[in-house]
């Protein structure tokens, strides 16, 4: 029932490293992660790799598997052909700390970055009214789950180091369009800032962010596009720009 | 090594960042304190995340006949009156605040037609009452809580030049100690998990919230994380745990393929009209409504069908019973040879609900049975079967500020902590949970500082912990921490599991005692940078201590309630009820003593029908009527 899977597994840290082979058994229905379990508890007592709720919901065991970025724990090893190896790396656009475990706290102090959510002034707890379909458009955003493969793919960062600091990537992109689209949400502003303090300008749409997401968000054509579209907008039609803004001050968006 | 430790002093020390820690952390901030929060994991990912079906709180949106007093009798009736009553009280009258309080934070909870927050159907639930969003509720419990951290965190930055400056994140660092001076709580030491570096942390109240304890058992829904550290923490500490006997098994766990086994599926399959059925196809759960639920539960296909659309006119579908009953049901059906091919029952959606409405209420699980098992839930059944879900026990606290009996400046909440949830929990009480009480012990923790300022940590007490941590380095030759973790989850699994005995449970505490002896001789290989196996050797440590705490538990209670089932003592006794059960550590080992429940004032024994009290009390406690 058991069959031996081939693996090549990324070890080693900032300094140096490089690629192991490893066989492992696998069984029925198995997924990544559960052979690199194998090999830690079987093989290499010390393999460094993040997880936690092995059920595609906690965004933790992040890594690229054949060169792709994807979760560990949804991928399935019977995705592969029998006799392929399969190549683990850590995630590229992250320093290394060690084998497959990346500091990822880039993505911390972006968020640190976006002003927070922002009800309007005087509203008490309870009392908010709101339609399903105005919150739906948030909630797809709100569904992330923070695994930051849209970090680790998009271009724009992960072959421009030096883009880092003005870049807020493709999550913090849907951070800020959940925010802007949030019912509630009454601060101004938040197109304009997406595109003059966190580098959306720099995004030239290839979706490379919504295919690699395992939530299945529309990343570039829900958000990413519709506040490029309006941030032109509001750039060269001042009446609309006013508009919204009176909209947004009044809390009637 | 001490010269070069790195050090760190606040006021208030959170360990756990899932929904209690990070609600406690944003109270304790907000009385003005500085508050340092240790995460397991990265920030945002703790095992809350995992809570689908919702967060239950009697706001009242989907049935205006709920409140708070209905919502305390359910509680009390699925925890089968082993609850302490306090704390069932408080977080039935304060969780709808609660819940509209993260929508002030950003939260985005499903909508009525009249635009207020949704509510769903739950075991044990009387009335809809889980907020929720789809079926991914906790990630946005979770997420709301994360983005309040980074709001306060950035008026921090405003007002005080610095975003760290009140509240700081320690991610991915493990608590091997908290430390006492002069019988109080001085602060904890641990080590970064990325480096392995050794810190200190001095603070004179220190909050547990560090979920549960699920690792312990073989076949389990929870992640990595849930190995009881909090609870084995605070018994080290000179806590107590109450109640540990109890353990929830969800009925619903996947069962195939085996990699996959244990996670959970969510009760909102069941609440939204999902069915039950064994390998005949019959709808079995009729057979196993107990007596004291005759009246609430339909006892036909009919009526339980006739439920969905007219709450007011049938009684519900026994697929909604309690989780204890259910788990038990699929347990027998199973075992009397009416299982799936892969040891489960199926659970089916697909000829009840349009496809489309299963994929916009349940799209995690759709997701989750498409990619991990090839199963299309619109089409065809789910196998499911029990899973070590939650632990009711834990942590014996003061139900008002969550202030850990017998040690002062220790407080605990959510998981970790006994007594809310009785012998067993209803779903969607443990989100509100989380909140009510994490809310509770930040509130505490501020009261308690107040009044106790800093208690410097001792280069004894230092040296003490490090030389702790060092120790499985130092050690050759002895025995793998993952090949110790595999046999005590076999011994869980097999002795302490969903059904017990005496011998076997007698069993169980010999094999756990000689895991134990064994693992103080646990080696491990590499070095201290981010090395599983040097943090497993301290994870298994903390499991066997739970471990030790729940078979000796269960073997002393002789009955059969909630999430503590004997073979040999099937029916539930009205003097055990009176009975809650006090794990110690010795240094040595757990030891067990009795201590009678707290019986119920007057005002909140009088909120019930006396008929259905009797089913639970005895004949003295009757006709006291309450305690005052």
């Amino acid at each position: 029932m058991a069959r031996k899977l081939k693996l090549r597994i990324w070890r080693g840290d900032s300094t140096s490293g490089g690629l192991k082979d490893v066989t492992v058994d696998v069984n029925e229905g198995e997924v990544v992660l559960d052979v690199i379990h194998r090999v830690q508890a079987e093989q290499m007592g010390d393999l460094a790799v993040r997880w936690n709720c092995k059920a595609g919901k906690c965004g933790s065991c992040s890594m690229e598997i054949n060169g792709k970025p994807r979760l560990a724990c949804m991928t399935q090893c019977a995705s592969f052909d029998e006799d392929e190896t399969i190549t683990i790396t850590p995630l590229r656009a992250f320093p290394v700390i060690k084998d497959l475990v990346t500091d990822v706290s880039f993505n911390y102090k972006k968020a640190m970055e976006i002003p927070a959510f922002e009800p309007p002034v005087g509203m008490k707890p309870g009392e908010p009214r709101m339609e399903q379909i105005d919150v739906e458009r948030s909630q797809e955003f709100r569904k992330c789950i923070e695994c930051f493969l849209c970090q680790n793919t998009c271009h724009v960062i992960r072959d421009h180091e030096e883009n880092k600091k003005s870049f807020a990537g493709p999550r913090f992109f849907i951070r800020i369009a959940e925010l802007d689209m949030h019912p509630l949400d009454i601060l101004r502003n938040r197109k304009k800032t997406a595109q003059e303090e966190h580098g959306l300008g720099l995004c030239n749409i290839t979706k490379c962010c919504t295919e690699v997401c395992p939530e299945h968000i529309r990343i570039t054509d829900n958000a990413i596009i519709p506040m490029k579209e309006r941030v032109v907008d509001q750039k060269y039609d001042p009446v609309r720009w006013l508009g919204s803004k009176i909209r947004k001050r009044e809390g009637i968006l | 090594m001490s010269s070069s430790l790195e050090r760190h002093k606040y006021d208030v020390l959170v360990i756990g960042a899932g929904g209690a820690g990070l609600r406690a952390a944003v109270e304790a901030r907000e009385a003005g304190l500085k508050v340092a929060i240790i995460c397991k994991s990265l920030f945002g990912k703790a095992h809350t995340v995992m809570a689908e079906g919702g967060a239950a709180a009697s706001m009242g949106n989907a049935n205006s006949n709920d409140n708070w007093q209905v919502h305390f009798r359910d509680t009390m009736r699925g925890g089968k009156f082993l609850n302490h009553y306090r704390m069932a009280e408080l977080h039935a009258k304060e969780s709808p605040d609660r819940i509209w309080e993260l929508e002030m934070w950003g939260a985005l909870f499903d909508r009525t037609k009249e635009g207020k927050i949704s509510q769903r159907n739950f075991g044990g639930h009387e009335y809809p009452r889980l907020a929720h969003v789809g079926d991914r509720t906790g990630l946005e419990l979770i997420r709301t809580m994360q983005q309040r951290i980074v709001a306060l965190q950035q008026k921090d930055a405003r007002d005080h030049g610095d975003a760290e400056s009140f509240i700081k994140v320690f991610a991915e660092l493990t608590i091997t100690d908290i430390l006492k001076e002069n019988g109080k709580v001085a602060g904890a030491y641990g080590y970064y998990r990325e480096t392995g570096a050794d810190v200190l942390f001095e603070a004179p109240a220190v909050v547990i919230a560090t979920g549960g304890v699920g690792k312990t058992f073989k076949i389990t829904s929870n992640s990595w994380e849930g190995t009881g550290d909090g609870h084995a923490l605070a018994l080290k500490a000179g806590a107590n745990l109450k109640d540990m006997e109890f353990l929830q098994f969800h009925p619903t766990g996947m069962v195939w393929p085996p990699s996959v086994r244990g996670i959970l599926v969510t009760e909102s399959v069941r609440g939204e009209g999902g069915i039950l059925t064994n390998s005949l196809g019959e709808r079995f759960m009729f057979k196993y409504i107990p007596d004291v639920f005759k009246d609430k539960y339909a006892d036909n296909e009919e009526e339980a069908d006739r439920w969905y659309t007219d709450q007011d006119n049938n009684r519900r579908p026994p697929e909604l019973l309690p989780r204890d009953e259910v788990a038990r049901a699929i347990n027998s059906e199973v075992k009397a040879g009416r299982g799936t091919e892969h040891g489960g029952v199926f659970l089916d959606v697909s000829k009840r609900i349009p496809a489309d409405v299963i994929k916009k209420r349940l799209p995690s699980m759709w997701h989750q049975f498409y990619e991990l098992a090839g199963v299309d839930i619109t089409k065809e059944a789910m196998e499911v079967g029990p899973t070590c879900h939650y632990v009711m026990g834990g942590v014996d606290v003061e139900p008002d500020n969550a202030a850990a009996i017998g040690v002062p400046g220790l407080f605990a909440a959510g998981e970790v902590a006994g007594g809310m949830h009785g012998s067993n929990r209803l779903g969607g009480n443990s989100l509100s949970d989380l909140l009510v009480f994490g809310r509770r012990a930040g509130m505490g923790a501020a009261e308690y500082v107040k009044n106790n300022s800093a208690n410097p940590v001792s280069q004894s007490t230092i040296d003490t912990a490090a030389a702790r941590i060092e120790a499985p380095f130092k050690r050759t030759g002895g025995e793998n921490p993952y090949a110790l973790h595999q046999e005590l989850q076999e011994v869980t699994h097999n002795l302490v599991g969903i059904i017990r005995t005496k011998s076997e449970l007698d069993d169980a505490i010999v094999k756990i005692a000689d895991i134990r002896r064994r693992s103080a001789s646990v080696t491990v290989q590499g070095d201290r940078k981010f090395n599983p196996g040097f943090h497993l050797a301290f994870d298994l440590d903390n499991m066997l201590l739970v471990a030790e705490s729940t078979a000796k538990s269960a073997v002393l209670r002789e009955e059969s309630r909630g999430g503590h089932t004997r073979d040999d003592f099937p029916g539930m006794n009205s003097t055990w009820r009176q009975v809650n059960h006090i794990s110690s550590f010795d240094g040595t080992q757990v030891n067990v003593a009795k201590k009678p429940l707290p019986a119920l004032p007057k005002e909140l024994f009088d909120l019930f029908d006396p008929h259905e009290l009797e089913k639970y009390m005895t004949p003295e406690e009757m006709s006291k009527g309450g305690s005052n």
